[in-house]
């Protein structure tokens, strides 16, 4: 061992730390960037031009109406049933918590386009369910989910969880003995409620509303599914229906779409920053006990209600999509002489669209899970290690991806990826831009819950490494890579959840041989193969329980704040 | 084996500075603490040693070859140091084996040679029987073994220990100080051991440097430190005593005579001008009805086998002084100083 002068603290690690930071801002900003860019300028001139002409056509006011009064009055659904829940299930002594707990995060976790399509499967005229109940209403009778009310309603089922997730961590951060405290001052019931315990919630409850927004914005599975039929159209589904019947040639005026539904979001976005940074204000002090408020006779009648709930969300719409499934021509009734497996049989091994979809979507989930286990790793470490400003500055913008409607994110990939720089090669409608956008959109799914546990590792773990002749590589590999194992597992396997069915980026960037699933489910549905849907879908939801049980059944061993649905 | 040499080491964190112009040298196979308040600077340095930071100014180099200055250094990996943290540090998903045995894997070693330099490790801290323990199914004293014997079994140049003992019960440290003192014995390597337990540090160090807001106030051996402070800062933090100021100082005989209190006594000290303060320890304190010093006890404390008295003097200084007999607070007593230390103090 010859000991060596060097420049700098730690080179290796600044200089690693640079190399890395560079890829991830690659991977993530630069195609927020490249949008901006196209906005505003045309043929290479700034110019606003192009926002004029569009924001001008009453095509795109329309549509921006729609996503704003069906984002808006779906959050005002999911406020009303997440926020219920939380209250309920924060602040009470409700039973079976975790359970209930882990059943409402499962609409989160299923893919908007299953949602969809399973709903509809339990309502309107040719509902297989209905129709083997005998309940159906006459043929001819519409789809009463084919309307702006439907997409309403379901955009509220789908992200109630939001909220109720961000509401239940702002309650159980207040402290018993506040409530204590103005109960000893002579407050009593609703006094505690409406002056105590409301004002320490709001912040998180505006925060979770503003997401919540956001999140219905850019939702495009649920205004395909049900918008499409009705002629109901929303901003997501005006960009694909441009892109997807005139090709690239509009890719500038759907560009002005893009950053237009993006700047509603980004709006959204820092309202959210705004009051969780007012969270955190809150946050300070003793978190000792959480609140357990007594039910007393009332504890049997509520739970029942809250199962209900969860019954007619969460149970009812899958009855509709297996009995679907089980039939073997949509529209017939499931008796016992009709049913069959058909169309599982079909979907799962005789399509080869489906299986080649399987295998895209497979290779696609574990890929990116893999690659940005890589980097996030080290970079999380890096990260934590030697902060600079351009580290925090990526800190504070990494989520934008993710946060951002997937739209939004696909056209920035065709603009950034559709001609190579100083090539003519192309990456567009190969599988390779499919998962570039992924590795952006999933990023911070990865990065935030490994930065979770190393930030909760003790320093000494790579200093004692460090102390005894360990490299940079060495105490990667035999130290911090274990230790954050559990994390970067959980995060691995959330990134492969939400990949695996995702259907937003995939639907505008996909061709043919690079379609995923989430686009499989969506064209079977389309062309009216619905029980061939059906049982893809349901296939889709046994995988998502699958790996969401998983992840439940070792969370003891994680960090806190590596799970997403255990605050 | 090796010797450290520091020079106008400076260390700024934000602009504040944590570590002063520190100039010193730690002989080789010394042991030396580092003892000081919490905020003291003293942990800085080790960590400088360790080259975990590095340093704003100066110079630091361990056995002849430098180490850090202000722009270049070398990685805490080819220094050849060990070091022993305060929360032990220790790998959880490795066993007590393979904690001990990694350094040996890094410098790669043969296996027969990594498993016997282990094996013996293990043998001179006991460890032999939980060898194929994981860290989390080991107390807190054994743990602190496992510690020093990773860092033992690569030959360290220099072991420094950071706050080694502060995590353990009062029992477990004392024979873990017995630990530590054995080692240095043994391997007779330098030794740098940073607390703020200023017993532990008497007990185990060749050396100790004081250090108070980022500068060593003294560095001396445990003796001399308490015999002889150098200033108010060293003379208050290091055993009990009480520091007055002294008047009219007067070299006649080869003796030192002051006014202390009131009363004209002989004092000791290495400064010639400038003697400005002395320190009162309770061995510089007898009790006498005829003493010249007139004291009301305002507090016993009882240390076993001894009482501690907290006295107040006639002009309200605070003294302390120590009786096998017990009095009872409020009684009136005469005091006796015999030559205490004196320093010259801005």
């Amino acid at each position: 061992m010859s000991p060596t002068l060097q420049k700098g603290g730690s080179r290796s690690e600044t200089r690693l730390l640079s190399t890395i930071l560079l890829l991830a801002i690659c991977l993530t900003l630069a195609p927020v960037l490249r949008l901006l860019i196209e906005g505003v300028t045309d043929q290479g001139a700034p110019s606003l031009s192009r926002i004029d002409t569009v924001l001008a056509q009453p095509a795109t006011l329309s549509a921006l109406r729609h996503s704003l009064i069906t984002a808006g009055l779906g959050t005002l659904v999911s406020l009303v049933l997440g926020s219920a829940f939380a209250f309920l299930v924060a602040l009470t002594d409700l039973r079976a918590k975790a359970a209930l707990v882990f059943c409402l995060m499962i609409p989160m976790m299923i893919p908007p386009q299953i949602t969809a399509l399973s709903w509809t499967q339990i309502m309107g005229p040719s509902s297989v369910l209905l129709k083997t109940l005998g309940i159906a209403p006459p043929l001819g009778a519409p789809q009463p989910l084919y309307s702006p009310e439907g997409i309403i309603f379901l955009l509220g089922i789908q992200h109630m969880s939001i909220v109720f997730l961000t509401l239940r961590a702002g309650l159980r951060a207040i402290p018993q003995d506040v409530v204590e405290a103005a109960r000893i001052s002579g407050a009593r019931g609703l006094r505690t409620w409406w002056q105590v315990i409301m004002p320490l919630t709001l912040p998180s409850l505006a925060a979770g509303t503003a997401i919540t927004f956001v999140t219905a914005l850019g939702n495009f599975g649920i205004p395909a599914m049900l918008g499409i039929p009705a002629g109901y159209v929303t901003l997501p589904t005006l960009v694909y229906q441009k892109l997807a019947g005139m090709g690239t040639g509009v890719l500038a005026e759907v560009s002005v779409l893009a950053m237009l539904i993006g700047a509603v979001a980004v709006t959204g976005i820092l309202i959210q920053r705004f009051f969780q940074s007012r969270q955190k204000i809150h946050l300070v002090g003793s978190t000792s006990r959480p609140l357990a408020i007594p039910l007393g006779a009332a504890r049997l009648p509520v739970e029942a209600l809250l199962w209900a709930v969860v019954f007619a969300i969460l149970v009812l719409p899958m009855f509709g999509l297996l009995a679907t499934s089980l039939v073997p021509a949509y529209g017939v009734p499931l008796r016992l002489d009709t049913v069959t497996l058909a169309s599982w049989n079909d979907v799962l091994f005789r399509q080869p669209v489906t299986a080649r979809a399987f295998v895209n979507s497979f290779s696609l989930a574990s890929g990116a899970a893999v690659v940005l286990m890589l980097i996030c790793l080290p970079l999380a470490w890096l990260m934590e290690r030697h902060p600079t400003r351009l580290s925090r500055l990526f800190d504070s913008l990494l989520d934008l991806p993710y946060a951002l409607p997937g739209v939004v994110l696909s056209i920035s990939m065709i603009l950034l990826l559709i001609k190579l720089p100083f090539t003519d090669a192309t990456l567009y409608g190969t599988i390779w831009i499919i998962f570039l956008a992924y590795l952006a959109r999933f990023f911070a799914v990865m990065f935030r819950p490994v930065q979770a546990s190393l930030k909760q590792l003790d320093p000494a773990m790579a200093e004692a490494a460090q102390s005894v002749g360990a490299g940079l590589f060495q105490r990667l590999r035999d130290v911090i890579l274990p230790l954050s194992a559990p994390a970067a597992a959980a995060g691995a396997i959330l990134v492969f959840l939400t990949a695996f069915n995702e259907l937003t980026v995939s639907a505008l960037l996909w061709s043919s041989g690079t379609e995923t699933l989430g686009v499989v489910i969506f064209n079977l549905d389309d062309s009216g193969d619905t029980a061939m849907a059906s049982a893809l879908a349901m296939t889709i939801v046994l995988v998502v329980m699958a790996l969401m049980g998983l992840i439940q059944l070792v969370s003891r061993r994680f960090p806190k704040g590596v799970v997403p649905w255990q605050t | 084996m090796a010797d450290i040499e520091i020079a106008s080491l400076g260390k700024l964190f934000a602009g504040t500075p944590a570590l002063q112009d520190i100039t010193t040298r730690f002989e080789d196979g010394e042991f030396i603490a580092l003892l000081g308040p919490s905020g003291c600077g003293k942990t800085t340095l080790l960590r400088l040693l360790a080259g975990f930071e590095m340093p704003s100014s100066g110079r630091l180099s361990i056995g002849g070859r430098d180490m850090a200055t202000a722009t270049t250094m070398v990685p805490p990996e080819d220094r050849n140091i060990g070091f022993v943290f305060q929360s032990y540090a220790l790998w959880p998903h490795m066993s007590v084996r393979r904690n001990v045995s990694y350094p040996l894997e890094i410098r790669k070693l043969t296996k027969p040679e990594i498993a016997d330099r282990t094996e013996a490790a293990l043998a001179a801290t006991g460890l032999t029987a939980y060898a194929d323990r994981m860290p989390s199914d080991l107390s807190g004293g054994q743990r602190q073994r496992v510690a020093l014997a990773r860092c033992l079994v690569s030959d360290p140049d220099a072991v420094l220990l950071d706050e080694p003992l502060a995590n353990l019960d009062v029992a477990l440290r004392a024979s873990m100080q017995t630990v530590f003192t054995d080692f240095h014995k043994r391997t007779g390597a330098t030794m740098v051991y940073v607390t703020h337990d200023q017993a532990e540090a008497m007990a185990m160090a060749d050396r100790i440097a004081v250090m108070d807001q980022g500068r060593i106030q003294q560095f001396d051996t445990p003796q001399t430190l308490y015999e002889r402070p150098k200033n108010r800062f060293v003379a208050e933090f290091v055993g009990r005593g009480t520091v007055v100021p002294v008047n009219a100082v007067e070299h006649r005989e080869s003796q030192l005579h002051a006014d202390v209190l009131g009363t004209r006594i002989a004092i000791r000290s290495d400064a010639t001008t400038g003697i400005s303060h002395v320190c009162l320890r309770p061995e510089n304190l007898s009790i006498s009805e005829t003493g010249d010093l007139r004291a009301k006890v305002a507090r016993v404390t009882y240390l076993g086998g001894k009482y501690l008295l907290e006295t107040v003097s006639a002009c309200g200084t605070r003294l302390l002084a120590e009786t096998r007999a017990k009095f009872e607070v409020g009684t009136q007593l005469g005091l006796t100083i015999t030559t205490p230390w004196a320093f010259s103090e801005d």
